[in-house]
């Protein structure tokens, strides 16, 4: 399967859609002078990094990328992706590192303008998916409205790297008088996640050597500039914490603010929401959907009186219909995540340690 | 989702719970042998609902828990060593041998992969016919048939390259043991339902009858224990002990017979180390003579190995029911699932792990105290 969908998303770019046609026929793969700053590393930065990120801040393509941005503060933020397969069902390693940093300045309350993109490539890996996977990374800056202003290529000899890494940074302009953190969780907030979980890491999962599921689940890789945005415009400073549960799932996100705001958390599991075939896989492999990770997912604290009208915003944009109200923090045992379950007991979600490894039976 | 959230409804739970209050007049000690089964009652709050004076004692049916050390050393040697692919299942990965566990063979260059089924390591043996490929064949009845599948394949393909570290345990000799032993305190058991839908529960009646035990083969989801629990608090209360089928939609009487022939040929009965436990008399499986050649203890001779047990860890006594996890002096202090001293602590089926991940350790009072010490978990 995973074969499958690398063709599928790979494919042969269509490079006429290209201002410059590529050249680079000749090297159907990454050779060692695609880094060396040479005449191949330019032909790489000619033909395919500016065709497709174009934007004046690119093309004077200097040591740094000049911009003016608004008056006040500044949010940074940097990630890197490693992801393997390199494409997934729902998306591809080009959407993650644009939308990645992209949340991450989002989240913190800043609106996400410029980024940085720097490639380790490993010597072989296929030009035409590097192609698929600028083009990813462009279509993914243009739906999140920001511009990808200066980068960096470095190749890696064969075995020394895995296809492709991405490093991706961002800037971001606060919005004037916001004060959102994982410290600010208030007792009585309210906590809404804006959708289905789980959804990433077991597309991740079903693609992998070992595991093919009949069932196709996408990635919910996306960018939630544009549904936070809106939150923060209807609620504003209503919302106390943001964060976009990624890696180590919502159980990492909602026990690191329960620690960082020195509160306890409560949730109920049976109004989580989780697709069905997320829920079947997870239950096939002995996971728990509240540690696998997203990528298009965000989780609100908001003051009790602004849960309503936070609810009604999100689940009217398309990223936010499955959103839901999942719990609330409280007073008692600080520190710690406890879910409701179905039967009506407590029981604590710890802190992951490490990877969530599948069971023996 | 059809045949689990049928078997997770709050209401009937609360009402079968109620039934059970209603029929019990005295305390009674009830063990669930496997480690599945002891999750699903840790995590859904099952032992919460039931009458003060019912006791679920949790049983050794947690394959890596029982696994010896000794043999997780072994394995760490083989996967050590250049040529060797090294195949296991995904929670075996982080129980500590003696000095380190596998993701640390990994991280020094050993070629250790997860797999999903052994009949991926069989392809990972086509495929690489210039490796060494090791599976780690752990378990219980229930995924021998697996394992037993991939030498019977690597036989029939003629993969010369193809081994298994087996350490296969039987749950039926481990009730005995139990029972067996001096200090028991256990009057009924919850047979592994999983265990049966391979062996079917053929070989307990016999069992029932010699220690005048209710025996009652149950699932694994909050229905199914409440269910396998009431129906053991019935017989115990009538002075009953026979063998009942309390997951019927999955567990036959006879069992899976195909794969009880696949086994009877690949297999045959041992004498096995239980970890914490001790060796118990035909209590396993290993290779039998037409397929020794696939037996990696065999193939790699591995010696020199000083295997050490942490002398704090009290998972035997755990495993065999004789203390509650947060009972060991140990428990949330030395041994964690960050630096676990026992394989207990570890396995998604330990019963130090379900206590401790699920917080059931913690009364009332000392939920803030152990706020901060979970947070360093997260954070150290």
């Amino acid at each position: 399967m995973a074969e499958q969908v690398r063709a599928e998303n790979a494919g042969t770019p269509d490079f006429s859609n290209w201002s410059c046609p590529l050249p680079l026929a000749d090297y159907p793969t990454i050779v060692m002078g695609h880094g060396g700053g040479g005449k191949l590393g330019n032909e790489l930065v000619e033909h395919l990094f500016l065709p497709a990120f174009r934007n004046p801040a690119l093309e004077n393509l200097g040591d740094a990328a000049i911009f003016d941005l608004a008056p006040g503060r500044i949010a940074m933020s940097t990630d890197s992706f490693v992801v393997q397969p390199i494409f997934f069902p729902g998306g591809s390693i080009g959407e993650l590192a644009v939308n990645g940093t992209v949340n991450d300045l989002a989240v913190s309350g800043a609106d996400p303008k410029f980024l940085s993109a720097s490639f380790i490539l490993e010597e072989g890996f296929p030009l035409a998916q590097l192609a698929a996977v600028v083009r990813a990374m462009a279509d993914a800056a243009a739906t999140a409205g920001v511009r990808i202003v200066t980068g960096d290529t470095k190749v890696v000899e064969r075995g020394h790297g895995d296809g492709c890494y991405i490093n991706t940074a961002g800037v971001g302009v606060l919005r004037p008088g916001i004060d959102v953190g994982p410290h600010r969780a208030q007792v009585g907030d309210v906590i809404l996640v804006s959708g289905t979980i789980g959804d990433h890491g077991m597309a991740i999962m079903s693609v992998r050597e070992g595991l093919e599921f009949e069932s196709q689940i996408r990635s919910d890789c996306a960018a939630l500039n544009g549904i936070i945005a809106n939150v923060l415009d209807a609620v504003g400073n209503d919302v106390h914490a943001m964060r976009d549960p990624t890696r180590g799932g919502l159980s990492s996100t909602l026990n690191e603010i329960a620690s960082s705001s020195n509160v306890g958390i409560e949730i109920d599991e049976t109004i989580m929401p989780v697709r069905t075939e997320v829920q079947s896989a997870c239950e096939l492999l002995g996971l728990d959907p509240v540690y696998v990770a997203n990528e298009g997912k965000a989780v609100f604290f908001v003051a009790p009186a602004a849960a309503d009208r936070v609810l009604a915003v999100l689940r009217a944009h398309p990223l936010g219909r499955e959103a839901a109200k999942i719990g609330q923090v409280t007073a008692q045992h600080p520190k710690m995540l406890v879910a409701r379950t179905s039967m009506g007991a407590n029981r604590v979600i710890a802190p992951q340690i490490g990877e969530q490894l599948p069971r023996i039976c | 989702m059809k045949y689990l959230t049928e078997f997770r409804n709050g209401e009937i739970a609360q009402r079968m719970a109620r039934e059970i209050h209603q029929i019990t007049t005295r305390p009674w000690r009830i063990m669930e042998v496997c480690g599945g089964q002891t999750h699903s009652i840790i995590r859904n709050g099952i032992d919460q609902m039931l009458p003060a004076g019912i006791d679920m004692i949790h049983g050794p049916g947690c394959p890596v828990c029982v696994t010896p050390l000794s043999l997780i050393d072994k394995a760490l040697a083989i996967a050590s060593q250049p040529g060797v692919i090294f195949c296991s299942f995904g929670d075996m990965l982080r129980v500590p041998g003696t000095d380190r566990d596998l993701f640390q063979v990994k991280g020094s260059g050993g070629d250790v992969r997860v797999v999903y089924s052994p009949l991926d390591a069989v392809e990972l043996a086509a495929r690489n016919p210039g490796k060494q490929v090791v599976f780690f064949g752990v378990g219980f009845e229930t995924t021998a048939p697996a394992n037993a599948m991939s030498v019977h394949l690597a036989k029939r393909r003629g993969l010369k390259n193809f081994s298994v570290l087996v350490s296969h345990v039987l749950v039926p000799p481990a009730i005995e043991a139990i029972m067996n032993s001096p200090d028991n305190k256990v009057q009924a058991f919850l047979a592994a339902g999983h265990v049966c839908s391979v062996m079917g529960y053929w070989e307990y009646p016999p069992i029932a009858e010699r220690y005048q035990i209710p025996i009652i083969v149950t699932g694994f989801e909050p229905l199914d224990l409440l269910d396998g629990i009431r129906r053991a608090v019935i017989q115990l209360e009538k002075g009953q002990y026979h063998v009942e089928n309390a997951y019927e939609r999955i567990v036959t009487y006879a069992g899976n017979l195909p794969a009880q022939q696949l086994l009877s040929e690949v297999f045959e009965v041992a004498d096995r180390a239980w970890r914490g436990i001790g060796v118990i008399p035909k209590s396993g499986w290993r290779l039998s003579a037409p397929y020794r050649e696939f037996d990696a203890e065999d193939r790699f001779q591995i010696s020199g190995i000083h295997t050490q047990e942490s002398p704090l860890c009290k998972s035997g006594d755990v495993l065999r029911g004789a203390i509650k996890p947060a009972q060991c002096p140990a428990f949330g202090k030395e041994c964690t699932p960050r630096h676990p001293l026992g394989a207990t602590m570890v396995s998604s089926e330990g019963a130090c792990a379900a206590y401790f991940n699920y917080g059931r350790f913690l009364s009332a009072d000392d939920l803030a105290h152990a706020g901060a010490a979970l947070t360093g978990v997260a954070n150290g």
